[in-house]
């Protein structure tokens, strides 16, 4: 049964702070730059052993320089999953500016989604005593690919001492990590949280686990166009920082955009395959959850991976929940642009959700050919387009069938 | 021995390796593997023709352009068991012979 749509909920929820890593660009300034321009973030990827590989393209966050920003001691602790975090935490804090106050640090949560722990230390690691019949690993491995280990290192940075946590969900982490955290700031257990997701999964052996699944594109990626023929991997980080509203407009901070709902579903279907009606029920729980009306919504941001099967799904989902409103809502799946981050994917995604809502810049699904009779819904294809967004959603579907949607509204 | 009855040999054995390797994944017996039955009639799923595709790449050491997105539309002819053990018998001959 749905919640009671007229059922105080708790307090409002502001977005004070985001801060952005991506192959799109190195704050999130130039993400939301590259978001609005229509840029492809996707290309050949530089790792090693790539001439094993068949997929060879992925979306690389570039020009990212970790000796710059972390003193040695730090990377020798700092999987690159951690160094993109906390440059994406450091960002949205810096953002945020909240002023210092113990009393609310003790309190103060991190929840952080990913999906895949630790990878670029995991395949060095084995490639060391496997390959090269090295004896040892890094002495650090432990702390370093350990899921939890950006949650723990935002909260180190930031003295941030309340409940904290990581998440792993697959392709939906992000979005339950930002979940629970609102859900924390509207309850009252928390009044300051630090949330989003991370993922690096471009090594050799995730590219080679991915590649035996055999749904990645091997040029470019087009959700919801005909022809589209698969996803395209990507690493990076969004972290965003949650504040009761009341509080964070009494300090005089910037608010974002209000995240206004949580919606989580389970297919309980098939390990792989989407499932329309889980999608929707993800959804509409979102949307009771804000006390959203279908016809509030003006954006989606879809999952929108460029498989065949999630998108012809998701727009089914969509018109289950949306009805004749699906014809109006503009809807746009930026993994076009910056890639599938797997566990970080929906955090990335949310910057292109608050871009919507507080500039009206509606991002674009780029690589759009030709249209799909089954993907027949304005998806924004190509070019970026203005429109006033009051109400937005941002869908995470993931392998397993845990789904997760965030609903937002404009800062008003 | 000719060449042509070398290769019908080969092509036989190739054959009989496929047809073991989807009747493993269907769970039946190779005998009951018939080469008009497609793998939606063996009751094999997206992810069986997944196993069965890397099951063949491993056995005769070759690749296979199977694109699970798009079965149906993959260079890779999945329309039944005599159109994918044709297609491994070329796969074969092109990338071992």
């Amino acid at each position: 049964m749905d919640p009671d749509p007229t059922a105080p909920r708790g307090r409002r929820v502001a977005i004070t702070g985001m801060g952005v890593v991506s192959a799109l660009g190195l704050d999130a300034g130039s993400h939301m730059a590259a978001l609005r321009a229509g840029t492809c973030g996707i290309g050949p990827l530089d790792i090693q052993d790539l001439d094993r590989l068949t997929v060879r393209i992925g979306a690389q966050v570039r020009g990212f320089d970790a000796e710059a920003r972390y003193a040695r001691s730090e990377l020798s602790l700092y999987d690159r999953t951690t160094q993109l975090a906390l440059a994406a935490a450091q960002e949205a804090m810096d953002q945020a500016a909240p002023p210092p106050d113990p009393e609310r640090d003790l309190r103060a949560a991190v929840v952080i989604g990913e999906a895949l722990p630790g990878m670029g230390s995991i395949d060095d690691s084995y490639r060391a005593v496997f390959q090269e019949g090295k004896n040892r690993v890094h002495p650090f491995l432990v702390p370093r690919l350990m899921a939890s280990a950006p949650a723990s290192f935002i909260s180190m940075r930031h003295g941030l001492k309340g409940p904290g946590w990581s998440v792993s969900t697959a392709c939906s982490s992000a979005n339950h990590a930002m979940g629970q955290a609102f859900q924390m700031v509207r309850s009252g257990v928390s009044d300051f949280a630090v949330t989003g997701g991370v993922e690096a999964p471009l090594t050799f052996g995730v590219m080679k686990a991915w590649e035996g699944l055999r749904v990645m594109t091997r040029d470019v990626c087009r959700p919801f166009s005909r022809g589209r023929a698969g996803m395209a991997l990507a690493e990076g980080a969004a972290i965003y920082v949650l504040e009761p509203l009341d509080a964070a407009r009494a300090r005089g901070a910037t608010v974002l955009a209000e995240i206004v709902g949580a919606g989580m579903s389970m297919d309980a279907g098939d390990i792989v395959q989407p499932s329309a009606d889980g999608a929707a029920r993800a959804m509409r729980a979102a949307l009771a959850d804000a006390g959203l009306a279908p016809g509030d919504v003006g954006y989606v941001n879809a999952h929108g991976t460029g498989t065949a099967a999630n998108d012809r799904t998701e727009v089914e989902a969509l018109r289950a929940v949306f009805g004749d409103h699906a014809e109006r809502l503009r809807i746009s799946s930026t993994k076009s642009m910056h890639g599938h981050a797997l566990g970080g994917a929906g955090a990335l995604e949310l910057a292109a959700v608050i871009m919507a809502l507080r500039d009206g810049v509606i991002a674009p699904t780029i690589n759009y050919a030709e249209p799909d009779p089954e993907c027949d819904l304005d998806v924004t294809p190509n070019l970026a387009a203005q429109a006033e967004i009051r109400a937005a959603i941002s869908n995470s579907f993931a392998f397993g069938g845990l789904n997760a949607v965030i609903a937002a509204r404009r800062a008003d | 021995m000719t060449d042509a009855a070398t290769d019908a040999a080969t092509n036989d054995d190739i054959a009989r390796k496929v047809i073991a390797i989807i009747a493993e994944q269907a769970m039946i017996d190779p005998a009951e593997v018939r080469p008009e039955a497609t793998p939606e009639q063996l009751g094999v799923d997206s992810l069986g023709l997944v196993e069965a595709v890397f099951a063949i790449e491993e056995a005769f050491d070759i690749a296979v352009p199977f694109n699970a997105n798009d079965p149906g539309d993959s260079e890779f002819d999945i329309t039944d068991v005599a159109h994918i053990v044709a297609a491994v018998q070329a796969l074969v001959a092109e990338q071992k012979g």
